[in-house]
């Protein structure tokens, strides 16, 4: 499974949505239920997904799809 | 007998020697395996055959290194995949007049006793949310339950402990993990004896017991706190004074 395949799968089970809704305007403005609690969670399932501890700054800028891969370049996941 | 912390996994900071190095001690014996943590590796000599023996790994770095800090957890969570306890006792303690507060002193036992301490327990609390179990042991003071002449800063920070025990159990609490802290009295470490003792010949007097505690006795109340004998136990701030009045 490719770190994209895996991206998106962190994303489809936290939110509970399909692939074809995953792109730039996914974020936390636009999607219900996307509140820190569910912050929290996507956090701790992209830790798990690719074996990482994301600072807290990360963290409070984890705010969209997109936001999320440039974070998660920072850790050197490639997407 | 079963021993009280058969297998669970330990990170207790400042463990060099003094009361750290007891917990660690007791924490071994009680059959944990146990990450013991100084800012100086050459502190943790005394844990060398325990290394041998598989129970215990050394994890020296200053706590106040937020990216070793983080380092360690990862480790820690590679290693193992848990963490049962974080034992905060790595700190530091001053004595000065309120007017004599040296600012440089100060802002740095902010950084030991309060700014690092929050770090670790934001990083431990993140692998222990996962596992859904536990236990966070703050090393607080009675000079921060009940203030002190003298010590007007240290007070500050361990009266901040005490504020933070309480603010993150009741956050973790969802999540099945424990916070307390312990608040000594005067405790015969070696640095109490050989440099401060003096200072507070007099106050051995206000100890209902009639003398300083033992590290161990410190120790032993934190073994109770990391073993499930406490597990509906949180946001306490538990005395181990010997009856001490400030």
């Amino acid at each position: 499974m490719s770190n994209l395949e895996k991206y998106n799968g962190v994303f489809r089970d936290v939110f509970m949505v399909k692939d074809t809704v995953l792109n730039d305007t996914f974020d936390n403005k636009s999607v219900d239920g996307w509140d820190s609690v569910k912050q929290l969670a996507l956090t701790t399932a992209l830790e798990d997904a690719f074996d990482i501890m994301l600072d807290a700054e990360d963290i409070l800028e984890l705010t969209s799809y997109t936001k999320g891969k440039e974070i998660l370049k920072k850790y050197e996941v490639e997407l | 007998m079963n021993k009280l912390l058969e297998n669970k996994v330990c990170l207790i900071t400042g463990a060099g020697k003094g009361i750290g190095k007891s917990i660690a001690e007791k924490f071994i014996k009680e059959g944990a395996f146990v990450y013991v943590n100084d800012i100086q590796e050459n502190e943790l000599k005394w844990c060398d055959e325990y290394e041998v023996a598989g129970s215990v790994q050394k994890i020296p770095f200053d706590i106040c290194d937020f990216a070793e800090a983080k380092s360690c957890i990862m480790r820690i969570k590679k290693e193992h995949g848990r963490i049962d306890v974080l034992v905060n006792n790595a700190g530091l303690i001053s004595y000065e007049f309120m007017s004599m507060i040296d600012y440089n002193k100060f802002r740095k036992m902010l950084e030991v006793n309060v700014l690092a301490l929050i770090n670790l327990t934001q990083l431990a609390s993140r692998i222990m949310m996962r596992q859904r179990s536990g236990s966070i042991i703050n090393m607080a003071s009675m000079v921060g339950v009940k203030g002190a002449k003298g010590q007007l800063a240290y007070s500050a920070t361990k009266g901040a402990v005490i504020s933070i025990t309480k603010s993150a159990a009741k956050e973790l609490a969802e999540f099945n993990i424990r916070v307390n802290a312990i608040a000594p009295g005067m405790v015969a470490t070696d640095r109490f004896k050989n440099v401060i003792e003096n200072k507070f010949e007099d106050r051995i007097n206000d100890v209902g017991f009639g003398r300083m505690a033992e590290p161990e006795e410190i120790a032993d109340a934190y073994v109770f706190l990391a073993s499930d004998m406490s597990r509906y136990i949180t946001g306490q701030i538990i005395g181990v004074d010997g009856g001490f009045i400030l």
